[in-house]
């Protein structure tokens, strides 16, 4: 009914079309297992669910509450509202600091204990991640 | 408080001289007066010459320190060293983008200058469309970042600038990542201009070719800077995050490498025409949407500095008009520029062209739902994400392996068409390439299948690419390029696999050991400079056969803001980096020791040297058959 050549274009467009779809579907799915999400305090104490997955928490360091010795550093993460005790044996950034942002990439053990394995840099003592402030500014 | 006035009236006068050309160059299309030439040349000099007095105004007052202006107060201190004082002012956003609009204005008049061969219509043209980008830039600085904004009553002191910026590094990072970044408005001009005027074709290919890789050189040239600042100044030992700031720059330069293969189908073959436009377009857009995902705070990145919605705004319409015009003179002028009608024989250079494009273009796709997803999902579920390293990872690395198997034998093909006769060499090549990947496997300490594949690809194609400097008839600036990417790609394979990392909480006096190192923490100091206190470790790493190593790791405590960062230490050798880190978590006598051995360091800078290397080696070479 059609040329040789119109159909073969019409089956190099659906081709390209449907390669593309897949690849993005294909991205996205990937894309779910590999993304960390960013949690405040209140928001782990308020999930039904248990969270294993890797993820965030930020908020602000508690005052007076950094302890440390040779292998770990001990803090407490609160947003004002509620709290979450972290450990974490590893480098901190320079802005590391009580009374200031933090954010900490690890797993929950339970809805109080929270295992970091990095905390995040900052390079403005005046930035605050945006999530921190947000979750700062609910309370 | 004179001289301020005096840099936002030379802006002023800077954005008339802008619509003086962009007036001139409309007429000139449409009444094609001799004459009128001459004042595109006069206006777009003008234009330069006001650009270039604001920046030196701009430069001036943060010697000397002039705290009335605003710009100056925010970023700038008196007891900052000259340097730090000079460079300091593209340190910051307003004054970043005076510097991009000085690069902007020198390249298109450099451009009118260079150009006179070309058909004048073209010429023209291009002006217009850069002008549009011009005076975007131009209207964008005065409204929402005026560099120039003075202070009543005059502080008597200025805010400082960030220490983390003040290294040598990031001081020249910026100017060389914009010289790369502005050059594709140039390339983005040429191409719509190109487009109207029925020009594109191997000339056009021919010239632009050397814009491309200017702009390539330096986009490669900026992003080295910054990651070996990353390295050594953020104490984490790394080089790349993934990013989103990194990303970003990441984006235009696999869309400029895509282009860069590409034009040189369109040079020798007329092919591939579209495409090289969607390119280009596509390159610009990619370094204007940078730009606005910086400044605008919507990306949630480690290096957003603070910074202002309402400019992101601007940039967002600013961004919209472009890609409207670049979509109408497209769908308006496709007809003009009709894709020749070639097959194209599957063993030959244009099919390694196409499938390199097929694969940046993959890589870049990843980069960029990697980079823009955690946004959108952000808008529409207010869920907030990041995405890291894992998923680049597990996109991106089985798709290398085919891409440098194809990148080995690419270069090797002929335009046109390419006989394939079995040669004896192949065999040699494979049992040479076997030989090296199975000793190279056996000093891993992993050894899974997909890495040993990997390591496969990559040594058959540092292989290929070495015999290629051996033939006659070859591309020189091509075999370099390759050359040095071949070598990147292994470096920071085997730095990864093999960075091993120790970090302590320890006194001094006390001691650790990394594998086969004893690392002792000997004393501690304290030094005053000028605009910082530093405290200054000293480490002792003794290795099995006793050799030792001083490093001197230091915090820096800065006066002006009062911000602490520390200085690695690093010692370099050929074949690995020893990187040490010290940090003060309270004011106790603990510190937080991060020790890290880091393989083939240096390798990963030398081998992005050669890649920049062969970039020159081929704008200057070109420039040679010209004359």
């Amino acid at each position: 009914m059609y040329g040789k050549k119109v159909r073969l274009r019409i089956v190099f467009i659906i081709s390209v079309l449907t390669t593309i779809i897949l690849s993005i579907y294909i991205i996205l799915k990937l894309l779910e297992d590999d993304v960390v999400y960013f949690k405040s305090p209140t928001e782990i104490k308020q999930s039904s669910e248990n969270i294993t997955k890797k993820i965030r928490v930020g908020g602000m360091v508690k005052k007076n509450s950094v302890t440390l010795d040779n292998e770990k550093i001990l803090f407490v993460i609160t947003d004002f509202k509620n709290e979450i005790n972290v450990i974490f044996a590893g480098s901190v950034p320079n802005l590391f600091q009580e009374e200031k942002g933090v954010v900490a990439e690890g797993f929950l053990e339970d809805k109080n204990l929270f295992v970091a394995d990095k905390i995040l840099a900052k390079h403005d003592e005046n930035y605050m991640p945006p999530e921190v402030k947000e979750s700062l500014k609910q309370k | 408080m004179i001289l301020s006035n005096v840099g936002f009236l030379s802006l002023l006068l800077g954005l008339i001289s802008s619509f003086a050309v962009f007036l001139c160059t409309v007429l000139n299309i449409k009444k094609n007066l001799l004459n009128l030439e001459k004042n595109i040349y006069k206006f777009l000099t003008l234009q330069f010459f006001f650009v270039i007095i604001g920046f030196f105004i701009l430069l001036y007052t943060f010697i000397i320190s002039d705290f009335s202006n605003e710009t100056v107060y925010n970023n700038s201190h008196s007891t900052k060293p000259l340097f730090y004082k000079i460079t300091g002012l593209w340190g910051n956003h307003e004054g970043s983008l005076l510097l991009w609009l000085l690069v902007l204005t020198s390249f298109i008049l450099f451009f009118f200058f260079s150009s006179k061969d070309e058909p004048k219509n073209f010429r023209l043209y291009t002006v217009i469309f850069h002008q549009i980008i011009v005076i975007g830039f131009f209207i964008f600085v005065l409204k929402t970042s005026n560099p120039f904004d003075t202070l009543f009553p005059v502080p008597s002191e200025g805010l400082g600038l960030n220490p983390i910026l003040q290294d040598p590094a990031l001081a020249i990072h910026p100017p060389i990542l914009y010289v790369g970044y502005v050059g594709t408005s140039i390339i983005f001009a040429s191409a719509l201009a190109a487009m109207v005027t029925g020009y594109v074709n191997n000339l056009w290919a021919k010239n632009l070719k050397k814009w491309v890789l200017i702009s390539w050189t330096f986009l490669t040239g900026g992003i080295l800077l910054g990651s070996i600042w990353a390295y050594y100044e953020l104490g984490w030992g790394g080089f790349w995050f993934w990013d989103p700031v990194e990303n970003i720059s990441l984006m235009p330069w696999l869309s400029l490498t895509a282009l860069l293969h590409c034009i040189l189908t369109l040079e020798k073959r007329d092919l591939f025409k579209n495409w090289s436009i969607i390119l280009s377009i596509v390159t610009f857009m990619l370094s204007v949407s940078g730009t606005f995902l910086v400044r605008s705070g919507i990306l949630n990145s480690v290096h957003t500095f603070a910074n202002d919605p309402s400019r992101g705004i601007y940039i967002l319409i600013f961004l919209f008009v472009l890609i409207f015009i670049s979509f109408v003179i497209f769908f308006i002028f496709e007809n003009k520029n009709l894709e020749n009608k070639k097959e194209i024989f599957f063993l030959s250079k244009e099919t390694s062209v196409l499938i390199n494009n097929w694969f940046m273009i993959y890589f870049l796709s990843v980069v960029l739902i990697g980079t823009v997803y955690p946004i959108f999902l952000d808008v529409i579920t207010s869920e907030k994400i990041s995405v890291g390293p894992p998923f680049y990872n597990k996109l991106l690395i089985p798709f290398l392996i085919p891409f440098f198997l194809f990148m080995s034998v690419g270069p090797s093909m002929n335009w046109i068409k390419t006989n394939l006769k079995f040669k004896a060499s192949y065999i040699y090549y494979f049992l040479l390439t076997s030989a090296a990947t199975i000793i190279t496997i056996y000093f891993l300490t992993q050894k899974d299948f997909l890495l040993i594949i990997l390591v496969f690809s990559l040594v058959f194609l540092s292989v290929k690419t070495l015999t290629n400097f051996f033939k006659n008839n070859t591309n020189h600036a091509q075999n370099l390029s390759h050359l040095g990417f071949a070598m990147l790609m292994l470096s920071i394979l085997f730095n990864s696999i093999s960075s091993t990392e120790i970090i302590k909480n320890i006194k001094v006096g006390e001691t650790f050991i990394s594998k086969n190192e004893k690392i002792t923490f000997e004393e501690v100091k304290t030094n005053e400079k000028k605009n910082y206190s530093s405290i200054i470790g000293t480490f002792e790493v003794k290795n099995k056969n006793n050799k030792i190593i001083k490093l001197y790791p230091e915090i820096r405590i800065y006066n002006q803001p009062v911000i602490a960062t520390s200085e690695a230490a690093i010692k370099t050798t050929l074949f690995k980096d020893r990187f040490i880190t010290i940090n003060l978590i309270k004011d106790e006598q603990l510190f937080n020791v991060r020790y890290q051995n880091k393989p083939f360091m240096i390798w990963i800078w030398i081998s992005t040297l050669i890649i920049i290397f062969g970039g020159t080696f081929a704008v200057f070479r070109k420039k040679k058959n010209y004359s």
